[in-house]
């Protein structure tokens, strides 16, 4: 028992040879996914805390979101105080070039797979399916005020679902006033047309 | 023992003393041709390595994947032309594209393949409200923050990063999203930057003119190159 009783020397050079030690410490540390799976969600997401199973939450009954409060019909309904279709489009969107050519680009990414590119209702569902899209440039149509066309847009109408849940409502008056073009394009004479402009008509270019 | 030279020279020393030794001569060639077997295994390792990381094993490039209903987007986006915002309507204004919700499908479905039983899953989750499950494509690590609008209204195609969607059936991973990829077009965007109104285009493809166009478009979405490469861009 007391044979060897000098104690161990820890000495510098038994140290430097440990020097590996914290740097595979280091190396180790770092195996683990909690960065590249934090513990978040994302929109879409599965969820095990909810008992749908899903992390997007649907709104509870009778809720409104922020920003989504009716507080003007016109605008966001597109009626008037009395509950009729609004005739003219709302104070806040400015009827321009920009607003047709937005417009144009949700008509066509929304609208034209059943209404066609010109609103003829040839569009390539309505062609493949068998179902009758309204041409937009029937009378009922060509008279029928802008409120009504939004009022469609936001709740559909017949068999046509609505759009509310895709299309917010300046992106609605935009497709509207699109619609009023497309209108006035399938009906129009070459009076329309300003002088300068005619003989490129004409000459079919 | 006294050496003592003798005659016999140094077949006599082979004798007397190499004999005795552990090592044949052949043991030179075995290490020198030892180690380097070694190296080349460790090296084809690595490589082999490499290689699988690379490969569509992990990185799922150009891998369809399965999902609860065998939807086209040959069909839908390649055939049909429906663009890629009747679905993924989000894309230009928030970071997800979003998936559709099952009303979306219906919106047609509804009138059209009412009957199919490759849509039973689209039409009982209209009925009962749970969501389809699809199995997500492209998936991010949660270290990177990334936003589909900024990205479609500063000029990037769909198609720039998701490849041609409308010629697969059931898509698959066009990219493996790594970093070098991302710094690829954020240190050089004009050489993939295209104009607005391409944005959707599936067929869109760069002309000979891509380098001066390119730089053109950069300056006037006023895309900042310069903090285009800050860490924070994408990790925040």
């Amino acid at each position: 028992m007391a044979q060897n009783t000098q104690p161990r020397r820890w000495n510098v050079a038994r140290l430097t040879r440990l020097i590996w030690l914290p740097g595979l410490c280091l190396v180790l540390a770092a195996c683990h996914l909690d960065m590249y799976q934090q513990p978040k969600g994302y929109p879409n997401d599965p969820s095990t805390f909810f008992p749908d199973g899903r992390l997007n939450r649907p709104p509870v009954p009778n809720t409104v979101a922020i920003g989504q409060f009716q507080s003007d019909p016109h605008f966001l309904q597109g009626t008037l105080a009395d509950g009729s279709p609004a005739t003219e489009l709302p104070p806040n969107v400015k009827l321009d070039d920009r607003l047709l050519a937005y417009g144009r680009t949700r008509y066509e990414a929304f609208c034209m797979p059943c209404h066609g590119l010109v609103g003829d209702g040839q569009g390539i569902i309505a062609q493949r399916g068998p179902l009758t899209v309204p041409s937009l440039h029937q009378e009922r149509l060509r008279t029928a005020p802008v409120g009504y066309f939004y009022g469609v847009i936001t709740n559909g109408v017949g068999r046509m679902y609505g759009l509310a849940s895709r299309v917010p409502p300046e992106d609605r008056w935009a497709i509207v006033a699109y619609v009023r073009a497309l209108q006035l394009s399938q009906n129009a004479s070459i009076d329309d047309v300003p002088p300068d402009q005619r003989g490129l008509i004409e000459s079919g270019r | 023992m006294t050496f003592r030279p003798t005659s016999a020279g140094l077949s006599s020393l082979e004798g007397k003393y190499m004999s005795a030794q552990i090592f044949k001569p052949q043991a030179n060639g075995i290490f020198k041709i030892v180690p380097l077997i070694i190296a080349l295994v460790a090296a084809g390792v690595v490589l082999a390595l490499v290689g699988i990381d690379e490969s569509p094993y992990i990185t799922e490039v150009g891998v369809a994947k399965n999902q609860p209903v065998p939807f086209s987007h040959k069909h839908h986006v390649g055939e049909l032309k429906i663009d890629c915002r009747y679905c993924h309507a989000t894309v230009e204004k928030v970071a997800y594209a979003g998936y559709p919700a099952t009303e979306t499908c219906m919106s047609c479905h509804s009138q059209v393949w009412t009957n199919s039983p490759l849509l039973e899953p689209v039409r009982d989750s209209y009925v009962t409200g749970e969501p389809i499950a699809w199995n997500k494509i492209y998936e991010l690590p949660d270290f990177v923050y990334f936003n589909h609008s900024i990205h479609v209204n500063k000029g990037v195609g769909c198609s720039t990063c998701h490849g041609r969607v409308d010629e697969m059936h059931l898509l698959a991973k066009n990219q493996p999203l790594y970093m070098g990829w991302c710094l690829d077009c954020h240190r050089n965007p004009e050489q993939y930057v295209r104009p607005q109104d391409q944005v959707f285009n599936m067929e869109w493809q760069p002309t000979a003119n891509q380098a001066a166009e390119g730089a053109r478009l950069v300056a006037e979405y006023h895309i900042r190159k310069e903090q285009l490469t800050n860490c924070y861009i994408c990790h925040r």
